[in-house]
């Protein structure tokens, strides 16, 4: 048969964007790209750009807050979403990475190496990735809900370790973390306190790689060994697969996006402590995940950013006499309810997990 | 050996009729071999020695032997709940045995990692067929193909010059693989949505793109009607043909007749006879096995 050839490959599996020339797809990102560096500027369109921004916080900082959550709903993408590990302790990942380059960087630390903020990034690195080995090695040997009461076990030790342990310094926390290196052309840094812009747009370049790399990882052998654990891990180990190598290593890279998180963080706040790293920062990004479309890097970045864009748009509008801001738990909540609801694969859901999930429909519900 | 080609289920039937004829010329079926000591058979591709397997108190498998010669398509028969699945299993390392060996070229298989022993080169299909439903046909056989691959997460990250290699080497395996066993036709379609037996044929090529020497198929005519059966043998030998040593379970006695060179035969978990097809036929405890018919009366 001469239909066959290598391109016929997921040629069922995509969509609309998925069957343009390779030309269009790539400038349509291109675009895409340079309209969410942008963002910051949104606010002077006429008439929609004043719906858009937030008024209770600045909009660059709103900004900023998307792209850490973005960046950790896209390594928490590769844990759940690839691998199809449930994991409910991520934050620890992103405590991880903040607390070693506070460590590292803040003059309050115990090591007094004041280092540079980016020379801390690859040891904070190194070490998330090492702590996402010593979480997988032992645990991942369990599946579904009991490796996710592990992971949440995980972020809670975390928690309890940075408040209670003195190096750590608990809710004293580190201050004076230094902030990203770089001089304006008139002698001021680029990244200051008054303007959370150039971290937006660090964040989102971080972002960009590691879109880059996810897909890259995503689209080889490494993606397809992923989907293989997914749909039946008991046969993907009988053709050869290596599961509990690459159930590691979606750990290990979901730490690493963490890290990343966590450092770009500690540098934009100036100061940590253990209150910040909650439990319910994890489930927040584990909704925007879910939400967004598990499986599915798109999915994963509208979810990421719906989950810090909807608290901040609240902020600062009353409605009858209250303050949204308070309700914004309750709102975020049902909106989410909501969405489940009437889409229950996520908002822009990756075409296999939809598949995935009407098979599943099927099997509770025969006929 | 050469076969003639076989197209319907009477001619199998007289391929069957045939084979019955050629005398044959070892020693009764039933005879045992000595078990400890045994010289090492230098055909000898996959042993499986004494084997035992206990689940609680029910003795799945009981001082089971037997041995695989290369080259050849070795049936592995019984009623239902004999054991066969679970030898597969003691095989391809889902269940260890509770005593005894399994070697294959000469390695013991026991303790082994299931991917360990899918590269040194076991393969196997499922009773149940268990593709990946999502992914495409031709992405499940490249996950068979990726058994051995080098590319390390590494350079599949940085598109390292490996990962484009084996990539190309492995779609191009993989859709060779997918003409050998038929279905071309429908590579770029997601497993789920193919026909019954274009999945069974799937596996197969899954199986074979791991790079077999012995490949495993577990009742893979289950569920044929007796044309697909025809072209299912025929897909079997031509695996032979190509160098892979194939161990059949089957239910059909038709098809196991007519394909297999030597068949050992289970019954609640224990080997009752072994030898060719025409031996295992005559045997008397092998018809009471099938047909219930009391040992003492036949």
């Amino acid at each position: 048969m001469s239909t066959a050839n290598g391109k016929t490959n997921g040629r069922a599996m995509r969509g609309l964007f998925g069957r343009q020339p390779v030309a269009v797809r790539v400038l349509v990102m291109v675009l895409v790209a340079v309209a969410a560096y942008m963002l910051p500027y949104v606010g002077s369109i006429p008439l929609i750009g004043p719906q858009i921004i937030t008024q209770g916080i600045d909009w660059p900082s709103a900004l900023f807050n998307m792209s850490y959550y973005v960046l950790l709903a896209l390594g928490l993408n590769v844990v759940v979403g690839y691998a199809g590990l449930l994991d409910l302790g991520y934050v620890g990942f992103f405590a991880v990475g903040a607390y070693c380059t506070a460590l590292l960087t803040s003059p309050d630390s115990i090591l007094k190496t004041e280092w540079a903020w980016l020379y801390s990034i690859p040891i904070a690195l190194a070490i998330t990735m090492v702590a996402g080995v010593l979480l997988g090695w032992p645990t991942l040997r369990l599946r579904g809900d009991y490796l996710a009461i592990v992971t949440l076990g995980f972020a809670e030790i975390i928690r309890i370790v940075a408040t209670s342990t003195d190096i750590l310094r608990g809710e004293r926390g580190f201050s004076s973390i230094p902030h990203p290196p770089g001089e304006g052309t008139d002698g001021k840094p680029i990244f200051g306190v008054a303007d959370a812009t150039p971290y937006f747009w660090l964040g989102l370049t971080v972002i960009i790689l590691v879109i880059l790399g996810v897909r890259n990882l995503d689209r080889s052998r490494v993606g397809r060994s992923w989907l293989a654990i997914r749909e039946d891990e008991e046969a993907a180990e009988i053709m050869g697969v290596r599961t509990f190598k690459y159930k590691l290593w979606a750990f290990a890279i979901g730490a690493f996006i963490g890290a990343l998180g966590g450092t770009i963080w500690a540098g934009n706040q100036n100061f940590i402590n253990s209150a910040t790293f909650q439990l319910q920062f994890s489930i927040l990004v584990l909704a925007g995940v879910v939400m967004g479309g598990s499986g599915n890097i798109a999915g994963a970045i509208l979810g990421g950013a719906l989950i810090s864009y909807i608290p901040d748009r609240l902020r600062g509008i009353e409605a009858g006499g209250v303050d949204l801001y308070e309700y914004r738990f309750a709102i975020f909540g049902f909106a989410i309810i909501l969405i489940m609801v009437l889409r229950p694969q996520g908002l822009i859901p990756s075409r296999r997990r939809a598949m995935e999930l009407k098979d599943r429909e099927k099997e509770v519900a025969p006929q | 050996m050469s076969e003639p080609h076989i197209e319907t289920p009477e001619q199998l039937d007289e391929a069957n009729a045939r084979r019955a004829d050629v005398p044959i010329p070892t020693g009764p079926a039933t005879e045992e071999e000595p078990r400890s000591g045994r010289p090492a058979d230098p055909d000898a591709l996959l042993e499986v020695d004494d084997v035992t397997l206990r689940f609680g108190g029910v003795v799945a498998l009981n001082s089971v032997s037997f041995t695989l010669r290369k080259g050849e398509i070795f049936g592995l028969i019984g009623p239902n709940g004999a054991g066969k699945t679970t030898c597969f299993n003691a095989i391809t390392g889902v269940y260890r045995p509770t005593s005894g060996g399994i070697r294959f070229q000469g390695e013991s298989l026991v303790g082994k990692k299931r991917h360990q022993i899918t590269t040194s080169g076991i393969a196997r299909t499922f009773q149940n067929v268990r593709l990946f439903p999502e992914m495409t046909a031709l992405e499940n056989v490249m996950v068979g193909a990726d058994a051995h691959h080098k590319t390390s997460v590494i350079s599949a990250l940085f598109r390292l010059p490996r990962h484009w290699r084996e990539e190309r080497t492995g779609r191009a395996r993989s859709l060779e693989l997918l003409r050998f066993v038929g279905i071309e036709h429908r590579a770029g379609e997601v497993s789920r949505n193919l026909a019954y037996g274009e999945q069974r044929r799937l596996e197969i090529a899954r199986a074979l793109a791991t790079n077999p020497t012995l490949l495993c198929l577990d009742e893979p005519a289950a569920g044929f009607n007796p044309a697909e059966k025809v072209d299912l043998l025929n897909l079997i030998k031509k695996i032979r043909d190509t160098g892979v040593t194939v161990l059949l379970i089957e239910h059909d006695m038709r098809l196991v007749m007519g394909v297999t060179d030597r068949i050992v035969v289970l019954e609640f978990g224990k080997k009752i006879a072994e030898g060719t097809p025409a031996e295992v036929r005559d045997n008397p405890a092998v018809i009471a096995a099938y047909l219930g018919v009391p040992t003492d009366a036949a």
